[in-house]
């Protein structure tokens, strides 16, 4: 269908003001991380530079990465297999279940805090001091956003028949879940390891309150000696997120893989 | 039962909630025979093909297999292959990696090369082997019920299932691909169970032919004495066409149309009722001072199809062949009368 000259124009308007609205508060990030001291003129990579001997700073980058990782894999092995095994086995099971995955959107985080506080001083105490252990709230905090990206993908596709057939075959159950459902969902099961990934990178509140000195918590304590340094940061992991979003897409590998790997 | 039934199905029972999807459902499927299940939707059909599968579980009842029983047996491993009325290739798969998939499995394991050879033997006798290496989506729909009939026949297996496959192709398609699966099914000599609504279908390739309602069979038998006998006015009315039309019975014999005509076994024995009559049974002929006037035509090729309006009022439909309607004509007085074919006469 070709387009009028006016809805054309409007087209390149939409996306001409998103993308200022999107890239404006980026690029002033950029403006002021590179702007030395004092704001005479000329530019500097000081503030970037820093970010590699600032201790606390590298540390907590580690620190918030093996929770990420932590997190994905409890959602690849854990929340996956959970949401793909009652969608198609405990049909009745579905309502239930969403309703638990939904309800840390409505739960303030706050409150969350208040409620796991008690658990986080036991586990400081009797089992380990390090923020790591943030990745069992976070793997909680990020169940809506999985939830709904699977189980959108388990209902654009007609799951139950594939498994059926898979079944028919000669597949065990397992074999079925890992080789045939969980190819044929990839995408959704990629976006949603993603909307986590960033969830926990930015996460802040929650961190701060239990006192655990992960990436933001480091970012905002930093930002309060040097602000040209914590902007750096924020920008670089703002960056990093955007770079997995947008290369998702276009791993568009092939799933057969992953059966053999079972196999 | 019959001792050289290779599929036995006996007693199943299934309910859901008030719904009695199978009661008391028993059906003996002999090796290498392709029996049809017809019957308007919620009659248990599916459920029944479902339950042989393993993926229904049932109330009641047993199900054998080679004389052995599978009642409790898991879907994975009843060697059974299926073909489904959605599309159900692995999207993620090509042609080719589908029809392998169940070689590959723990069932039917078997070395790469020969898969390869299976998979290519088996692409070929559905006429795709050109298309080994297309995705489900690089495909049309009769060529994806293709593959899935291919991947079904690969792991040889015991019983080869199809559930309405081809209810999601278009008209020409369908009757292509189903006398397709009828000469394959035939060539290699897989013991098939083919669940349908559609007559045509079930009464085209199926050796012979279940109707089913309420979770029951009415009837089994081969297409011709289904079409021409049906035992009861369920299986009449729902296997092609019927007009139904008053007649007069006593004994064996009925008045229909003026004419006398043998009944059906399961008809009634006296009194009046009504004969169930197939379009093509008509007869007719020009006559002005005949019974009866068309109402409509419509010429469907060598046969013609006519809409008539009886004098006490009824509208049938007769199918006569087109050289007997080259001069009748919107609006012709004709006269109607009937082969001497038994007819199934109900209860008025």
């Amino acid at each position: 269908m070709k387009l009028g000259i006016p809805s054309r124009i409007f087209r390149v308007f939409i996306i001409a003001s998103t993308t200022l609205y999107l890239a404006a508060p980026l690029y002033g990030m950029l403006d002021f991380s590179t702007k030395p001291l004092g704001g005479e003129g000329g530019r500097t990579l000081r503030a970037w530079k820093a970010i590699g001997s600032q201790e606390d700073l590298t540390s907590s980058i580690t620190v918030s990465f093996a929770i990420a990782i932590i997190v994905m894999l409890l959602v690849f092995l854990l929340v996956v297999p959970t949401v793909i095994w009652v969608h198609l086995r405990l049909p009745k099971l579905r309502r239930p279940l969403e309703l638990i995955c939904l309800l840390p959107l409505a739960i303030p985080g706050i409150v969350i805090v208040v409620g796991i506080a008690p658990l986080y001083r036991w586990i400081s105490i009797n089992i380990t001091e390090s923020p790591v252990s943030l990745a069992g709230v976070y793997s909680m905090l990020i169940l809506p956003y999985t939830y709904r990206s699977l189980s959108a993908s388990l209902d654009l596709v007609d799951i139950s028949t594939l498994a059926e057939a898979a079944r028919t075959l000669g597949a065990s159950t397992m074999r079925t879940i890992f080789g045939v459902v969980m190819p044929t969902i990839r995408s959704g099961i990629m976006s949603g390891v993603v909307i986590s990934l960033a969830l926990v990178l930015g996460e802040f509140t929650i961190s701060s309150l239990l006192s655990y000195d992960t990436l933001q918590v480091v970012i905002y304590l930093l930002g309060r000696e040097d602000g040209k340094i914590a902007v750096a940061v924020s920008l670089a992991a703002l960056l990093f997120v955007f770079g997995i979003l947008f290369a998702i897409p276009t791993t568009k590998r092939r799933g057969a893989i992953l059966d053999a790997d079972i196999a | 039962m019959s001792n050289n039934a290779y599929v036995q199905l006996v007693n199943l029972s299934k309910h859901f909630g008030k719904v009695r999807a199978l009661d008391g459902f028993s059906l003996d499927i002999a090796q290498g025979e392709l029996v049809a299940l017809l019957g308007p939707s919620g009659c248990g059909k599916t459920t029944a093909l479902r339950a042989l599968a393993g993926l229904q579980d049932l109330d009641a009842g047993s199900i054998f297999v080679d004389s052995k029983d599978i009642t409790f047996v898991s879907p994975n491993k009843r060697n059974m292959g299926m073909v489904f009325q959605a599309y159900s290739l692995f999207p993620h798969m090509n042609a080719r990696e589908n029809v392998e998939y169940g070689l590959r499995m723990k069932a039917h394991r078997t070395s790469s090369s020969e898969r390869v050879k299976r998979a290519s033997d088996l692409l070929d006798l559905v006429g795709l082997s050109t298309h080994a290496n297309h995705f489900p989506h690089q495909m049309s729909g009769g060529q994806q019920q293709r593959v899935a009939l291919a991947r079904a026949l690969a792991i040889e297996p015991n019983v080869l299932l199809l559930d309405e496959p081809l209810s999601a192709l278009d008209a020409k398609v369908r009757t292509q691909l189903r006398e397709e699966i009828r000469r394959i099914q035939l060539e290699v000599g897989t013991t098939t169970l083919f669940v349908t609504h559609d007559q045509e279908e079930a009464l085209g390739i199926a050796d012979r032919v279940g109707v089913m309602r309420g979770g029951v069979l009415e009837q089994i038998a081969g297409p011709a004495e289904l079409y021409e006998r049906p035992l009861t006015s369920f299986v009449a009315e729902f296997v092609g066409l019927t007009n139904p039309l008053p007649a007069t019975v006593s004994g064996s014999h009925a008045e229909v149309l003026g004419v006398q005509v043998p009944t059906v076994a399961g008809s009634i024995t006296s009194g009046s009722g009504l004969a169930l009559i197939r379009p093509e049974w008509f007869k007719v002929e020009a006559s002005t001072s005949g019974n009866a006037k068309i109402f409509a035509v419509s010429f469907l090729g060598s046969t013609c199809r006519l809409t008539i309006d009886l004098a006490d009022g009824a509208r049938i439909r007769a199918q006569i062949p087109s050289s007997d309607a080259s001069n009748l004509g919107i609006g012709s007085n004709i006269k109607v009368t009937l082969k001497s074919l038994p007819v199934f006469v109900k209860g008025a």
